[in-house]
């Protein structure tokens, strides 16, 4: 009797569960919400949840709705393979995964171009990339660490009053020992070459709590800046121990992932003074945006995340990687059909043909949020701006002008990088006329 | 009544000394070598065979491998990630800087490398035993780590510290699909499973488990420990280092050390713990409870909450497969401290007996 009753109501679950929605839009969320990266990841994956809301609430993409579901990986790059090989056919297959790892990025790249799903990786991922001849599936848009680390070397070169004057002078990197950390080397190591000055590499172990050896370190060394490359617990680690050490936090400059509440809220007025890259975008809680969601799904009681958040550095982050995705499949629809589904095939052609102008993100609430973002065949980065946000004890605040990375440095770096990846790949990179269909 | 071996009777010593004497075994065994290499390939999808199959393929051989040292030779060992890391490592380095490397080839050479390593870090067994060992053995797991991250050469100076394995490609026989993935794996951990079980049954297996059960003893009798403990060392190893290698090439595709970090050494020695100390089939239950349960529990529990209409977020999913899989080790090692292998022979004997059990 039991038996019977529960293979009733298992087949009725089998039922339900399979997909009615039959056209969807189908948007795998691969997330964080446990482990040590929890408090950072679990804010980016709530902004990009609450904006594929928010366009299912406001009528889908022409009309077609986003169907979403999660999967928890804790940053773990098996388990994220796992999420990816798990959510890539489901609800008739995937549009577009966004990791927010840069491991599983590693992973995945070799994936996506044998299941024709793109990768977007706003703000991460593989620097060199950025050739799309090369990189076909990836889009590491708005930008790369090597965009990061560029226009940290300008700003610096322009307190210092020029690039002249950074000849002499010690750059600390305090960096997450992964692929992650690691990306930024490069560029600085170039950049050191031309200006003269000296890069000092202090690597901090996964997952970041462990750091008075670095700083004993830059207690003896005294570097003029310190660059963190931190995520997670390690960012706040790391302030609490230039605290300690007396380091001027006025000198630390952090990357746009160690720039976000969660890293000086616990250190509160011991990290004023600490300044970090903007991805384009602050914290940002008087966007238009911001307020639609507030009012079309908070105040349904739909929201994913806790309400005072919304709005947060990394929520926006979240909440832009999903606008990217989506305007991606907006684009692809001009080309292939309005209010259809859209393939991964056909998401890639509208990502890489994406044009944001001003106009369009004003119209979708994105006004003084970010600048215009265009990408091209052998550009899939869209735009290299970057700003400077200082936390002043309680909250973000911009203390610089727009900065631009320097394309004559990293171009021919993109182009040696992604030329090596081809080779080691057995990939030929597509000529222009490729490009164009 | 069906499972017993009476009027199976052997009339020769090779009869009498076969890896399964009794009919019933040997069929169950065959069936499922076929099930595995013919039935699976043909009804399985895509995830289930890039997701749990070949990670839970590949961990078995690593869990063999570290069954060989803790189980059989009794030398505890936390650096078996460390060893998979040499093998993965190594047998890319033998891909890109031999042209033409076979793929096959490469993998193999990474186990020997492997190998060496291993008697070079098992040297410290001859003077210390039991937990000093353990501490002994994870400076292995340390330096590699250490050694991978930093010394540039062994990622060919890519400049995350991340490599990657181009193609899979065996004498002209592109490796591309799952199934073919699987098939390569599973020939593989076939081969090596039985030559481990031949080991163990055989001459060098026994001095083995001589120097596991008292080694002052065995060494009264005439083994030689340094020989018992290095050879378990270097046997140990070579599946460590393949396994790695496989991991690195044919499941990851693109690996850090983080992939071979300490946690896997822990987990190796928990699948083997938990599977059953000195049992081949222990190695096979300690992987599949390991690797597939926690994916298994992520995906039922939010199902059976739908059954129920309830709606779980995906970090109480998360937390709560932590919870249920620490409550399920401890239950497995109270109920059966000789781990899930123990559990499988009691079965058999209980099977025999049925139904008419005295």
């Amino acid at each position: 009797m039991k038996l019977s009753k529960l293979a009733i109501a298992a087949a009725m679950a089998a039922t339900l569960s399979a997909p009615i929605h039959a056209a969807e839009q189908f948007f795998p969320v691969l997330v964080y919400r446990t482990g040590a990266y929890a408090p950072n990841g679990s804010q980016w994956a709530n902004g990009y949840v609450d904006y594929l809301k928010l366009v299912n609430a406001k009528g889908g993409i022409n009309g077609v709705k986003i169907a979403y579901e999660e999967c928890e990986f804790g940053y773990a790059t098996d388990r994220g393979v796992e999420c990816y090989e798990r959510l890539k056919n489901k609800h008739g297959g995937a549009t577009v995964f966004q990791p927010l790892s840069t491991g599983v990025t590693f992973a995945l790249t070799d994936k996506a171009p044998i299941d024709k799903i793109p990768l977007i990786t706003a703000g991460y991922g593989r620097s060199e990339s950025q050739n799309g001849a090369v990189f076909t599936w990836n889009f590491p848009l708005l930008g790369t660490y090597w965009v990061a680390a560029d226009v940290l070397v300008q700003h610096v070169a322009k307190k210092e009053g020029g690039f002249d004057k950074l000849k002499g002078k010690k750059i600390a990197l305090v960096y997450h020992d992964s692929p992650y950390g690691k990306e930024p080397i490069a560029l600085l190591e170039e950049r050191a070459k031309m200006h003269g000055f000296q890069l000092m590499l202090l690597p901090v172990a996964h997952p970041g709590v462990e750091q008075k050896a670095t700083w004993l370190q830059i207690r003896q060394q005294r570097p003029d800046y310190v660059f963190l490359w931190g995520w997670g617990v390690m960012n706040s680690t790391a302030l609490k121990e230039a605290q300690a050490t007396g380091y001027p936090r006025e000198k630390m400059y952090g990357v746009w992932w160690a720039g976000a509440e969660p890293d000086v809220k616990d250190v509160g007025e011991g990290a004023k003074g600490y300044n970090a890259l903007a991805l384009q975008h602050g914290a940002e809680p008087n966007a238009k945006v911001v307020k639609d969601i507030l009012t079309l799904v908070y105040d349904k009681g739909q929201g994913t995340g806790p309400r005072e958040e919304v709005g947060n550095v990394l929520y926006m982050r979240g909440l832009i990687s999903a606008m990217l995705g989506v305007e991606g499949v907006r684009r692809a629809q001009e080309r292939f059909g309005k209010g259809k589904v859209m393939t991964g095939e056909q998401v890639r052609w509208g990502l890489e043909n994406l044009d944001l102008d001003q106009k369009k993100l004003d119209a979708l609430g994105f006004a003084g949020v970010m600048r215009p973002v265009r990408t091209s065949c052998l550009d899939h980065m869209g735009s290299s701006w970057v700003r400077i946000h200082t936390w002043n004890g309680t909250k973000w605040e911009f203390t610089s002008d727009w900065y631009q990375a320097d394309e004559k440095v990293i171009r021919p770096m993109v182009m040696l990088a992604s030329a090596k990846y081809a080779e080691e790949k057995k990939i030929t990179p597509r000529t222009p006329e490729q490009c164009k269909e | 009544m069906i499972y017993r071996e009476n009027g199976q009777f052997k009339t020769s010593y090779a009869a009498d000394q076969q890896i399964f004497p009794i009919r019933q075994d040997r069929i169950a065994i065959l069936a499922l070598l076929i099930f595995a290499g013919v039935g699976v390939p043909l009804f399985a999808d895509e995830y289930l065979f890039r997701a749990i199959l070949i990670p839970f393929l590949i961990l078995s051989l690593a869990a063999l491998g570290v069954n060989l040292l803790v189980g059989y030779c009794g030398q505890i060992t936390l650096g078996a990630g460390a060893f998979m890391a040499v093998g993965a490592y190594a047998a890319y380095n033998f891909l890109i800087r031999v042209d033409g490397m076979p793929m096959l080839i490469a993998v193999l050479l990474g186990g020997v490398v492997a190998a060496l390593v291993g008697i070079v870090f098992g040297v410290p067994s001859l003077r210390v035993r039991g937990l000093y060992l353990a501490v002994a053995t994870l400076a292995a797991q340390f330096f590699w780590d250490w050694a991978f991250l930093r010394i540039r050469w062994f990622t060919n100076y890519s400049s995350s510290g991340s490599v990657s394995v181009a193609e899979l490609d065996f004498f002209g026989w592109r490796i591309e699909t799952p199934v073919e993935k699987y098939l390569l794996c599973l020939g593989l951990l076939i081969l090596f499973a039985l030559v481990a079980k031949n080991l163990t049954r055989g001459a060098i297996g026994r001095q083995w488990m001589a120097i596991r059960d008292m080694d002052v003893a065995a060494e009264v009798i005439g083994i030689r420990p340094m020989y018992a403990k290095l050879s378990a060392f270097a046997v140990s190893s070579f599946y460590l280092g393949v396994a790695g290698a496989l991991w690195g090439f044919v499941h990851l595709g693109s690996w850090e050390p983080a992939a071979f970090s300490i946690d896997r050494s822990f987990q190796l020695l928990f699948m083997v713990i938990i599977g059953g100390l000195g049992s081949i089939m222990g190695s096979f239950f300690g992987a599949a409870f390991i690797v597939v349960l926690p994916i298994f529990l992520n995906q039922f529990l939010p199902w059976l909450g739908g059954l129920v209409g309830v709606t779980i977020s995906t970090a109480a999913v998360s937390h709560a497969e932590f919870m249920i899989f620490g409550a399920l080790i401890i239950f497995f090692l109270i109920v059966e401290p000789h781990g899930l292998a123990r559990l499988w022979s009691t079965g058999k004997e209980k099977l025999r007996l049925w139904p008419f059990p005295h």
